[in-house]
This record gives C-alpha cells, structure tokens and sequence, in this order.
C-alpha cells in the first residue's frame, strides 16, 4: 500500500514516541526513524515495566500465582485467569461443576465487553475524537459494577478457583446482565455506528491504511482480531474448544480487507457475538454447586508438560505449565497475544505518515503490561 | 466625524474588554457546551456553575513559572505567544458590530482582516521552531502548510463576495445586506446560484484557518503532544489559548458580516448589535458542537480537501458570479 521512501541519511531524524506519550497508552517506547512525517523505520522498544511473572509463577504455590495472571492485560483480566486455571486443571485433573463452566463464560464475555468497549473509546481518542471515550465508558461502568458486584473488584479479579469460581452468582446480577444487553443492544447502533463507525472522517482515516497480509499475520503469530481482520478464521473458542464454549451458538467476525477498518468492524462484531453468548448462557444456566469438591489446599500435580489456550479480547493466550510433581510450577510459559501482535508494528509501519501509523497501533490494541509481562 | 479623543479611547476599552471576556469565558463555555455533549456537567465547583473557573485558571497560569527550556532561541519563544495574542485583538478594532459601533472604519478592513490572520499563523510557526522540540517542528510545518491551503479558498470566496458589494470595506458589505434575511449574501442567489456553497466553503475554512477540531493538525494531541505549545507552560501557554479563542471570534464576526448579514434581523426588524451578538455565538457554538463530535482528519487529506475540491469550487463559485454580475 505505502511506497518505499529513498533518502539520504543526512535528511532522517529521530523521533522518541515515549515512553510517555498521549497515544502509547502506557510505557511503550518506539523509536521512529522519520523523514519528515514518513517513517523510515520503526523500532518498538520494551521492558520498561518488566515484572517477572513467569519467574514468580516458579517461586510460589499455584494458588499464589493467582493474582498475577489479572495483571497482565488488565482489561480483560478474566480471561488471563481463565487461561492459568484452565491450564492447572488440567494438570492435576480437576472436574470443574457445569455451573461454574457457564459463570465462567458469562463473566469473562462481559469482561471482553468491557475491554472492547474501552478500546473502542481509547481509539477513537487516538483519532481526536473525545465524546466518544465517555459513551462508552458509561457503558463499561455498569459491566464493572455487575463483576464488582461478584468478583469484589473492578479491574484486576482474581474471582476463578483451581475447579470452580469463587463466588456464586444472584438473581441481581442475572437481572442486571440482562438489562444491560438490551440497553448496549439499542444502544449500539445509534451511538457507536451512527455517530462514530460511518463517518466519513472515520472511514478515511481508517479505510487501506496499516495494511496486515494473512502471510505477516502467521509469521509475527499474530492472532485475535488482528488476525480475523486480515482474513484468517482462528478463534480458540471455536478452532480449539475450551470450556463450554460448543454449547453457544455464535459467529466469527472475520474480514479480509486486512486494513484498520477491518480490524475495527471485527471488534464492534465481536461486541454483539459476546452479547449473544451471555445471553444463551444466561438462559441455559444449569443449577448445582460453583466448586470442585476435594480440592487439595496445596496442589501437588503430576509431572508433566500441560498447555491451555483461551481467546482473550486480544488474541490467542496460552499458558504453558511444566510440572516436576512439586508445589510450584517448574516453568509456566505465558504466551501473549499482544506482543506477537506489536512485533508487526515495525514492519508495516515503515513508509507510513506518523498521523496513520499512530491510528494503526491503536487498532491493534496494545496492552503494554502484557506485553512486558 | 467625531475628533475627540474620548470616542477611540472608550472604543479601546471597551473592545479590550469585550476580546478578554471572551477568550477567558469561551474556554468555560467551550467546556460546559463539551459537558452537555458528553452527558456530563463540565465545570461545576469554582462559583455557580463553574463561573469563577476562567478566573482560576488564569490565575493559575500566571502564577507559574513560565519555564524557558535550554536550547531554545529565548526571543522567538518569548514572542510568539504574543505574536499570537496582538493580531486577533487588532482585528477587533476594524470589525463593525452595528451601523455605529466600529472602532476604526478602514477602506481596506477585510484586506487588513487576512493579514492579520495570517500574522496569527507565523506566531504558531515562530513558536513551534524556537522551541527546539521535534514534535512542536512537526506541527509548525503542519500549521503552515494547512493555512496557506486554506487561505486561498477563503481569499478567493472573499472576492465573489467584494465583487458584489464593489467594496472591501466591512461597513459597506454589512449595510448591503440590511432588510430580511433574503438580502443576506448566503440567500443571494440572484448573484450567484452557489452563494449557499460560498458560505459552506467560507465556514469550513475559517474552522481550518482557526485549527480547531476536526483540522486541529498543529495540535493533535495523540499524535505530537500538544504541538507548538509542547514547551510552553505559564501564561505562554495561556496567551496561545486565548489567541486561539479570539481567532474564533473574529473568524465568526467575519463569517456573520460577509454573509450573515451582520447586524440585520432576519424579519427586517430592529436591526442591532443584539442581532450580530447572537448571530456570533450560534457560529460558535457551531463550532464547538464540530470540535466534540467529529474525530481529527489526517494532514494529506486536509489538504488534498482544499486543493483538490474547495479551491476548484470557489474558482468555479468566482466565475458564475462574475458572469451573474455581467448577465444581470
């Protein structure tokens, strides 16, 4: 799409695009070799908010390692606990009761609402447009006080339990989801694609710009709907079924425009395939205990090499646990969709306006603590 | 003609009250007018209603260190938010805001109106280079490049509007349109059929002209920080804002003069300040409604938005009327 730039050396200069910059959202640095607004080339520089997960998850017992897991991507944290418990589980060979399968399902598709709904308002922001930011935040609050309501906190939950989650849900919160997907249901139309998704300004700034081919997709890894974005039909919760996820019945958004409007409609699509699938689960909710019954306090699973994927608001998450028969994990690996995902930034951005590349590192939607890890 | 030297001194004051009160209480309207948009309240604690808050804020502004970063060339940084101020309140001078209310009735006023404007553009670019910042480069250059795009259109719209009035003085073009609003020059169609597109092109190039969202280039937050003004903090910072808003003024006094008909009533009655009063502020608040609905546009497209459909038009706009005028 973009014209390769010749120029001499003498005519580049740099620009430092963070770590505190409006449109990083967070402490990503990139490095931007710039001939006047074109970038020659784009360097992502990370590790600035570096933790050690993976090297803590070897140091505690497994339960311990629970926090951690909302820490990384932090607006859709529920998915990343689902990611680890799934992952324990099938270590030490836990049954997880039906009720608690469909809590699960029901929080962690609100859970990606709220994340895409804030992406959506942070974008937009990205693009200048500021209204937008407080309509959707207006929705996501009443997504954080339903899950306040029974996972006791707003961002970084900790709610799901080695077999079950940890708090049953009420009739409230069933009552309240459902007033919820019927207000976001009208709405969406009005004041997400009306307002926002066809205008003209929109459409020219997102229409044949950060243009992703399926081939860079699947040499960067990249996944979620960055990858469906570009045409590639991979969802784990229809490709590798987890959970249960085969009882719904629910689309895949996938467009094969592979440009940032494409991104941008596969996640307002997702946003009412997540409305659809709360509302089955609600509908289908099986009664019966929360918890596994006969779960040791101190898990001791077997030694062994387990791997559980879930698909979080932004792309494949994998965890990786290798087991020696101790307390503690011998070696989680942690797989993260953004940093594959920020890896195709140097790539595609290069030849860019700086006005464009910054939209297009908006529609890919970094999280950044997820990415260091 | 009145000599004493009374009348220029009261006109003074009172213009400079009336520029100051509106870039300290457009800031407070643009926030609360944002407020109702976005289904908030907008300022609320300083006063009723928020009414103190420009009033804080400036004080807050100058009771700060007006920080001078090294290696920035200290004359231009320190003249170009003053450089941004002067202009904008000098045009208020030649704008006349009823039959007898002006402070200066030149021949030339619109000519002197877009020099001045444009003097408003070369603080921006003064700013954004003597900062030594290369994101407040960046968006010198943008600022440049859009205004003199978007100085064409609207000089060239200008000019069907003279060549119907025979006269660039701003008395002259308002006492044209008096009577109903069927005499304003937007409604003109016996002029030109396109008198409508005119205006259109006008506003649309004063929202540019004035960088205000969605042509807010020089600014992009998300993209260059806070452009020209990046290095700039204390009162600075402030005089920027206020230029910003005084722009806004005189480019919506100008709009309501060339085409709105000034100080006429839309239904030939009392004809007043009152009338170009609230003809301005729906202006503005116009343009207050366009920055809090619409996202940012891009640089090229701004532009290839002036050279390749505005300007053709209002060269087209240019020759019917000429023709009109020739025909009729």
């Amino acid at each position: 799409m973009t014209v390769p730039i010749q120029c001499r050396p003498d005519e580049v200069f740099v620009l430092n695009l963070g770590p505190q910059h409006p449109a990083t959202h967070g402490v990503l640095r990139v490095k931007l070799t710039m001939d006047g607004e074109y970038i020659v080339k784009a360097e992502p520089v990370l590790g600035y908010i570096h933790r050690m997960h993976e090297k803590m998850a070897e140091a505690g017992s497994f339960a311990q390692f629970m926090p951690n897991t909302a820490r990384m991507d932090y607006l859709h944290a529920l998915a990343y606990n689902h990611g680890y418990v799934l992952a324990v589980e099938r270590a030490a060979g836990i049954e997880v009761p039906e009720r608690a399968e469909y809590i699960r399902v029901i929080t962690v598709e609100l859970n990606r609402l709220s994340s895409h709904l804030l992406w959506w308002a942070a974008f937009l922001l990205d693009l200048g447009g500021f209204t937008p930011l407080l309509y959707a935040f207006d929705d996501r609050e009443r997504i954080l006080d339903l899950l306040e309501r029974i996972t006791g906190s707003r961002l970084t939950y900790c709610y799901f339990r080695f077999g079950g989650v940890y708090n049953d849900i009420d009739d409230e919160f069933i009552a309240g989801t459902r007033d919820f997907i019927k207000r976001l249901r009208s709405r969406l139309p009005r004041m997400y694609h009306d307002l926002v998704t066809h205008n003209i300004i929109l459409i020219k700034r997102l229409k044949d710009i950060g243009f992703i081919t399926p081939e860079q997709c699947r040499r960067y890894g990249a996944t979620g709907p960055v990858a469906r974005g570009s045409g590639i039909n991979y969802d784990v919760r229809k490709n590798e079924p987890y959970s249960v996820y085969p009882e719904f019945d629910f689309d895949v958004p996938v467009y094969t425009e592979c440009d940032s409007m494409a991104r941008y409609m596969v996640r307002m699509d997702e946003i009412e395939q997540s409305l659809r699938i709360i509302e089955q689960a609600l509908d289908k909710l099986p009664d019966g205990p929360v918890k596994a019954k006969k779960v040791p306090k101190i898990l001791k699973p077997p030694a062994g090499d387990y791997y559980a994927a879930v698909e979080a608001a932004r792309g494949a998450f994998g965890c990786r646990l290798v087991c020696d028969g101790g307390k503690s994990a011998y070696r989680l690996k942690l797989r993260s969709p953004t940093f594959c995902n920020l890896s195709l930034f140097g790539e595609v951005a290069e030849g860019m306006l700086l006005a464009d590349a910054l939209a297009f590192m908006g529609s890919l939607d970094l999280v950044i603590p997820e990415i260091d890890r | 003609m009145d000599t004493s030297i009374w009348r220029p001194i009261i006109y003074l004051i009172c213009f400079m009250a009336f520029a100051g009160l509106n870039a300290a209480y457009l800031g407070w309207c643009e926030r609360k007018g944002a407020g109702r948009i976005q289904r908030r309240t907008g300022p609320m604690e300083v006063g009723f209603h928020g009414l103190l808050q420009p009033l804080a804020d400036g004080l807050k502004l100058m009771s700060k260190q007006l920080l001078v970063p090294e290696g920035v060339d200290h004359i231009l940084f320190r003249i170009a938010p003053i450089l941004a101020m002067i202009p904008a309140l000098t045009s208020m001078v030649v704008i006349p805001f009823s039959d007898n209310i002006q402070g200066r009735a030149l021949e030339l006023s619109v000519l002197l109106l877009f020099a001045l404007a444009s003097i408003g553009m070369i603080a921006i670019l003064i700013g954004g280079w003597a900062s030594g910042n290369k994101y407040a480069v960046i968006s010198a250059a943008r600022a440049v490049s859009q205004n003199l795009a978007y100085e064409i259109p609207m000089l060239i719209t200008v000019i069907t509007i003279v060549m119907i009035t025979g006269s660039m003085n701003l008395q002259d073009i308002a006492m044209n349109q008096q009577g109903g609003f069927w005499h304003w020059n937007v409604f003109r169609l016996d002029k030109s059929i396109f008198m409508p597109v005119s205006f259109i092109i006008f506003f649309i190039c004063s929202v540019a002209e004035t960088n205000r969202a969605p042509f807010d280039m020089a600014e992009a937050e998300s993209e260059l920080i806070a452009g020209f003004m990046t290095e700039y903090s204390s009162m600075g910072f402030g005089l920027f804002m206020m230029g910003e808003y005084l722009n806004i003024v005189v480019g919506a006094c100008l709009t309501t003069i060339l085409f709105l008909g000034g100080w006429s009533c839309p239904f030939g009655l009392f004809p007043g300040v009152w009338w170009f009063l609230i003809k301005i502020y729906i202006l503005i608040f116009t343009f207050i409604w366009i920055r809090w609905t619409y996202p940012r546009t891009q640089v090229y497209k701004l532009l290839n938005l002036s050279w390749k459909i505005l300007i053709p038009f209002s060269l087209v706009n240019l020759l019917v009327t000429a023709a009109f005028i020739k025909v009729f």
